[in-house]
């Protein structure tokens, strides 16, 4: 296939949640040495922006959301180990942390945000639920995230949102990180109140919030 | 007299049933069960069933189960504080009690949510008290006030010196469940009594899919050996933690309560068990798990069907609502779930009160679903033949201009036939208007105002009463969570 003809191909294998497609066309891209930051550019990310479209005007829900963003996942780990991600940097929003606090173990809205975020181009690194405050620290210190995401379903373990930004002010950290808030309890104005960075009331509110923050949108 | 006909929904067909209970039974058998407590991976052991050490996967053979089953009780009798009166939880019998667990409260003045206190959990239970169609207490509001690790014991704590009523409760920590037990053990003269005259259910819930954390595991456990009744709370959400059809979650839903079943029947045989639940029809746009959906009330509807045709008592979760206010939604959502959870004939039935995803409480919800609640009383009593012959008589002598409203027949029987209308406003407009256009969330406030004046105390023995508090005091000290709250009767 020439370019013209594999990039609506990919596009639509995002858009219809395909992930063995998705990914064949990844291979055949790799095998065929066409410039692979071009590929998600032209190919994948017109699929995902269309994934989002749907979500927005009501056509998409979550199940149609989630394995869009997982065919995406899979394109990528296919086109990952050959290209250098500083290639991507106009596409790729950079490292993330993200997980439940302490105390909570609700991890579906998470996962949600933790999977568009991965389909829209950031590399995530998912704690998974019930995440004490410091390890979101000391991961983010040791990978080199610049944006944090803080999940949490309960009333009660919300106020570790708060600990949170108190903890990375008490390490002398706050300006480092940018910290992105969730979860049913949360709510802007929450997120204004504790002194995070953002609040985005779904996934794919999340990814456009997590792209602008990173400079990237 | 034709025999009065008492309605009742069936949702499902009896083949369905047997279908679905032998699915449930073959994911059972097939995937088993995740079981996170040493103890419970012990006695399923012992019982033959397959257990995977590393994993902690069991397998259950069907005879298990149905060895379990045919020793679970078909019936538990609930007997108030006093232990006079008793509440039979089978058959088609029909409980109502507030939603439980909240943790923020709707604050009538301001119409936002905020974090219950003690004073809010004191209000609650005192309003429960007087409302007439909830039978039973829940320990449906957490107060923030007093430390987490004693929260669990001390809602219960409360509820038992300010009411009457049998408890609807459950443990936050395993270590919870020793003082509850010895709570409820005090109000009885000893666990021997406590056993003869259950005085409260303990909820625990698996997490779905197929999996029982170590607290919910103990709690069964725990339950078991005390003949406290415990209620299985299995709560798949369509698409997102069970299969996204009705039927393939009732199938997740017969897995895990019977699996609960076998726990219960190992720890302690005979064990009262209540099959109950908390699932939910997952909604794919917003991530959430709403208690109002229609779907929802389909799945309480028909598990409740299949723990009746398992014979064993059933619990759900409705007559509650998502509103975040009292509004229409409130009211429709609550409504539908009362009617179809009573038409269902659901033993025990949590939820008014409740708004938010089970998340709050409002004290003017509770007044309004106390009068929905009676509404669904009436409905369950239908329509019966009063006299023979049912109207020739009344009509003997009739001229065109005959007064039903003074005729003797109507005084006989219209308190019989028909309710009170309560708060529901039932005025001419004018009327209406001239009240000050009331709205019956204001005069649920009003209600509840009055109500909470006019509480008295019920009388408990004094000794009793000490005992509760020193319980209270001993287990606050232990965990070092300083001096509790001792309410004031």
């Amino acid at each position: 296939m020439t370019k013209d003809e594999i990039y609506p191909k990919m596009s639509e294998a995002i858009v219809a949640g395909d992930r063995a497609a998705a990914r064949a066309l990844a291979e055949e891209a790799v095998r065929s040495g066409f410039d692979l930051p071009e590929v998600v550019e032209k190919g994948y990310v017109p699929g995902l922006q269309k994934v989002g479209e749907l979500w927005e005007s009501g056509e998409y829900f979550l199940p149609e959301l989630i394995t869009s963003a997982e065919a995406m996942k899979s394109a990528m780990a296919v086109l990952d180990p050959h290209f250098n991600r500083r290639d991507l940097a106009g596409q790729m929003g950079g490292k993330v942390v993200i997980g439940t606090v302490e105390g909570d173990i609700h991890d579906i809205g998470k996962n949600l945000v933790s999977s568009m975020l991965q389909a829209g181009g950031f590399e995530v690194f998912d704690l998974g639920a019930d995440v004490k405050l410091e390890r979101f620290i000391e991961t983010a210190e040791s990978v080199g995230a610049r944006l944090i995401c803080l999940s949490a379903l309960l009333t009660t373990t919300m106020m570790n949102q708060r600990r949170f930004i108190g903890l990375l002010r008490d390490k002398g950290l706050r300006d480092k990180y940018k910290v992105l808030v969730g979860g049913a309890p949360a709510s802007r104005k929450w997120a204004e109140e504790i002194g995070a960075d953002g609040y985005a009331e779904n996934a794919v509110a999340a990814v456009k919030l997590a792209k602008s923050l990173a400079g990237r949108s | 007299m034709i025999e009065t006909r008492k309605p009742k929904l069936e949702l499902l067909s009896k083949e369905l049933v047997e279908k679905i209970v032998d699915e449930g039974l073959a994911l059972l058998e097939r995937h088993g069960v995740l079981v996170e407590n040493a103890e419970a991976l012990d006695l399923l052991a012992g019982a033959g069933a397959a257990v995977d050490r590393a994993s902690g996967v069991v397998r259950i053979g069907r005879k298990i189960v149905e060895e379990c089953l045919a020793a679970t009780p078909a019936v538990i009798t609930l007997y108030d504080r006093s232990g006079r009166r008793a509440y039979t939880v089978g058959g088609d019998e029909v409980h109502f009690d507030p939603g439980s667990a909240a943790v923020t409260i709707l604050d009538h003045a301001t119409q936002s949510e905020r974090k219950a206190t003690t004073a809010d959990v004191v209000a609650l239970y005192k309003l429960v008290e007087t409302l007439e169609h909830l039978h039973f207490q829940a320990t449906a509001l957490i107060a923030t006030d007093v430390a987490p690790a004693v929260a669990d014991a001390f809602r219960l704590y409360l509820g038992l010196c300010l009411s009457e009523k049998p408890f609807v409760t459950g443990t936050f920590r395993v270590e919870g469940f020793g003082p509850m037990k010895d709570l409820l053990a005090a109000v009885r003269g000893g666990e021997a009594a406590l056993r003869a005259k259950p005085l409260a259910i303990f909820d625990a819930c698996p997490s779905p899919p197929l999996k029982w954390s170590n607290l919910t595991t103990q709690s069964l456990i725990d339950a078991a050996r005390a003949g406290i009744p415990s209620e299985l709370i299995s709560m798949g959400m369509t698409g997102a933690t069970s299969p996204t059809t009705i039927a393939g979650t009732l199938v997740q839903h017969v897995a895990e309560s019977l699996s609960g079943v076998v726990i219960c029947q190992l720890a302690g045989r005979g064990a009262p068990v209540i099959f109950g639940g908390s699932p939910s029809s997952f909604d794919m746009r917003k991530g959430t798990t709403p208690m109002g959906a229609i779907e929802t009330m389909m799945i309480d509807a028909a598990y409740a069907q299949i723990g009746k045709h398992l014979k064993m008592p059933t619990h759900a979760y409705m007559a509650l609502s998502d509103a975040k206010v009292n509004d229409p939604q409130a009211g429709f959502e609550t409504a539908l779930g009362a009617v179809i959870g009573a038409l269902a004939g659901i033993n025990v039935i949590s939820g008014p009160g409740m708004l938010d995803f089970e998340s709050a409480q409002s004290l003017e919800k509770l007044v309004i679903d106390d009068g929905l609640c009676a509404m669904a009383y009436r409905l369950l009593d239908g329509i019966a033949q009063r006299d023979d012959p049912i109207a020739l008589g009344v009509f003997e002598g009739f001229t065109p201009g005959m007064s039903f409203l003074t005729h003797p027949h109507t005084r006989q029987w219209y308190r019989k036939e028909h309710i009170p209308a309560g708060l529901v406003d039932r005025d001419p407009y004018e009327a209406w208007v001239t009240a000050g256009r009331t709205s019956i969330v204001d005069k649920a406030h009003a209600d509840v105002e009055r109500r909470l004046a006019a509480y008295a105390a019920p009388p408990l023995a004094a000794g009793i009463r000490q005992d509760l508090d020193r319980i209270m005091a001993a287990y606050a000290k232990a965990l070092g969570a300083g001096d509790v709250p001792v309410p004031r009767l």
